[in-house]
């Protein structure tokens, strides 16, 4: 079982990433699961966004997850938000952020000794889709860190995912995931 | 016409998806309904497919749950196919109206998203509202996880509409932790749902103009309690034979098998937890866990119909465990839970001596945790050892503060 736990405030496209990335996942035969906490459901509201994968059907439906990758997409969170909360030895996080993980880490001292990515996508998201919609991007990042699917892949299948969107908005969310692939230190 | 939309085998949909596209493929005639958190996505969904031309019936927004049911009733009582959804307060507001329907003998389907009744206000799942709606004649049944609400609303038309039956029927699913929870779900193409769930065939229709009937009439004592035996007395004896029916019909198209009353791990199970909703499914891993960590024979029990009650099926599956805990995800305000009181009454008059205990959890969506199951099931493991209860007869699992136990 893979675990993954999103880190976000409501609006920035936590659960629509979560969803994207099981239909990503149903397609190669695995089961999967994605859920939210909408806690007081208002926009900019701290939020937590869930994944499981597994080889077999997925019976579990408890909130309490020990999550093998955090992916936070807001950078205040991480000074606000429990996002080492019930973290296991080797739980990796990718973190959206202006400052280099050294930087991260010495301006959070809770993330030392952990493995910690970080890749800028609120900005790759301004700077291709328009606005700071850091979801996408941060599924690029996911599969750089992570080595789940081949990038032409996982882009082919994202493509599928975002089919009702105009096709402008489609290619930029593909140089989005691209860039946060490439960047994610 | 309709469009026919083309889906994959396995679509990601969350509950509320997976409901509407069912009902969307029922090509159902009317759809009145009023929003209501968790249940929104349902019709907001169908409203969508409607307005790309993937629906041919009608779409009322109402001015309330009370206005929605009451549009589906007179509907129904047209003569056509008719569904809806709502949660909580909604469903609520719906009460007075949900004893007309099946007072009057009409088949409607409807989503009930469980959530929690407030105050306080809470939008969270827990089954106060299906539990509200235990007494109103409608058939209950109840979907674990996306799929089964996908399925469950195929056997409801199939059964409601029974010229048989002729009752309305409700398809439970827990509010985020199913309705809003994207899992894989395996799909019927639209003809093959369609043909499932049938044509519709109408009965005493009030637009059948050369055949002027009256419906919604008044009985005193002189009629009134035979038409409610009458009522009972379908729910009784028709309901569960049509329901088995139904349920190996769809066997036989999907390979998916659903039963009155759900087991897992019972065949050798020494103690055993019964419950609804999403919690069977993980009550079902951590029985497999129990099993191979902690060497206890446990097993779930999993409620498909809650109503009509399948006294019978519960008694026989029960029939061999030492001690039961009954989980009840609604506050029982005064008294033992529901699922307590009704197992304890299906099992009374048998030879089974099992130790049955009474478990409140997740009230407003609090989480059950694996955690929780363990404890239950390491509680029930010592009640069969001791052929008497170790514990207070009523607990409360995941709540804050000092332990809060009854009796």
């Amino acid at each position: 079982m893979l675990e993954i736990r999103w880190h976000s405030r409501a609006g920035q496209g936590a659960v629509t990433g979560a969803k994207g990335l099981a239909d990503v996942v149903s397609t190669t035969g695995k089961h999967v699961q994605a859920f939210a906490f909408y806690g007081s459901a208002k926009r900019g509201a701290a939020m937590t966004a869930y994944n499981r994968v597994d080889d077999k059907v997925i019976l579990n439906h408890e909130k309490y997850m020990s999550p093998d990758y955090v992916l936070v997409i807001d950078p205040a969170l991480v000074y606000v938000a429990d996002i080492t909360a019930n973290e296991k030895e080797n739980t990796t996080y990718i973190i959206t952020t202006h400052l280099s993980t050294e930087e991260l880490i010495a301006s959070q001292p809770k993330l030392a000794g952990r493995k910690v990515y970080t890749v800028d996508c609120i900005k790759i998201s301004q700077e291709t889709i328009g606005k700071a919609i850091p979801n996408t991007p941060m599924l690029g990042a996911l599969m750089k860190v992570s080595g789940m699917y081949d990038m032409e892949f996982f882009k082919e299948n994202m493509m599928r995912v975002l089919k009702k969107l105009p096709q402008k908005i489609i290619d930029a969310n593909m140089i989005a995931i691209q860039r946060a692939y490439d960047e994610v230190k | 016409m309709a469009d026919t939309m083309e889906l994959r085998d396995i679509e990601v949909w969350d509950g509320n998806m997976a409901a509407s596209q069912a009902l969307r493929q029922a090509q159902v005639d009317v759809v009145a309904a009023y929003p209501i958190t968790p249940s929104t996505p349902i019709v907001e969904n169908y409203a969508g497919f409607k307005a790309n031309d993937y629906v041919d019936g009608e779409f009322v927004m109402t001015e309330s749950e009370h206005g929605a049911m009451s549009c589906c009733i007179g509907a129904a009582a047209a003569g056509g196919r008719v569904a809806t959804a709502t949660s909580s307060q909604g469903f609520a507001l719906m009460v007075e109206t949900l004893y007309s329907a099946s007072g009057m003998r009409l088949p409607i389907v409807l989503n009930v998203v469980n959530r929690a009744l407030g105050a306080p206000l809470n939008v969270n799942g827990d089954h106060s509202d299906m539990y509200l709606g235990r007494d109103s004649g409608w058939i209950q049944l109840d979907a674990y996880c996306p799929q089964e609400a996908y399925d469950m609303n195929f056997i409801a038309f199939r059964v409601s509409e029974d010229h048989d039956v002729r009752l309305p029927a409700i398809v439970n699913q827990d509010g985020f932790m199913t309705s809003h929870t994207a899992q894989g779900v395996k799909t019927l193409s639209d003809e093959t749902a369609y043909k499932f769930v049938g044509e519709y065939k109408p009965m005493n229709d009030m637009l059948d103009l050369d055949h002027p009937v009256t419906h919604g009439v008044q009985t005193e004592e002189d009629w009134h309690f035979e038409h409610k035996a009458r009522q009972h007395h379908a729910l009784m004896t028709v309901v569960i034979p049509k329901i088995e029916a139904a349920f190996a019909d769809f066997e036989k198209l999907t390979g998916r098998k659903y039963n009155i009353v759900e087991t897992y791990n019972m065949e050798d199970a020494e103690v055993a937890v019964v419950c609804m909703g999403t919690s069977v499914e993980t009550a079902r891993e951590v029985a497999v866990e129990m099993r191979e960590q902690h060497g206890i024979k446990a097993g779930v029990v999993g409620i498909r119909v809650f109503r009509p009650w399948p006294l019978q099926q519960i008694a026989a599956v029960l029939s061999n465990v030492a001690a039961v805990g009954l989980l009840d995800r609604s506050s029982p305000h005064g008294a033992m839970g529901t699922l307590y009181n009704e197992v304890s009454g299906a099992l009374f008059n048998t030879d089974t001596k099992a130790v049955l205990t009474n478990y409140i959890y997740g009230l407003g969506g609090r989480d059950l945790t694996k955690a929780h199951l363990t404890a239950i099931f390491k509680e029930l493991k010592a009640n069969a050892d001791a052929g008497k209860p170790t514990t207070p007869l009523q607990q409360y699992i995941g709540l804050r503060g000092p332990k809060l136990s009854f009796f």
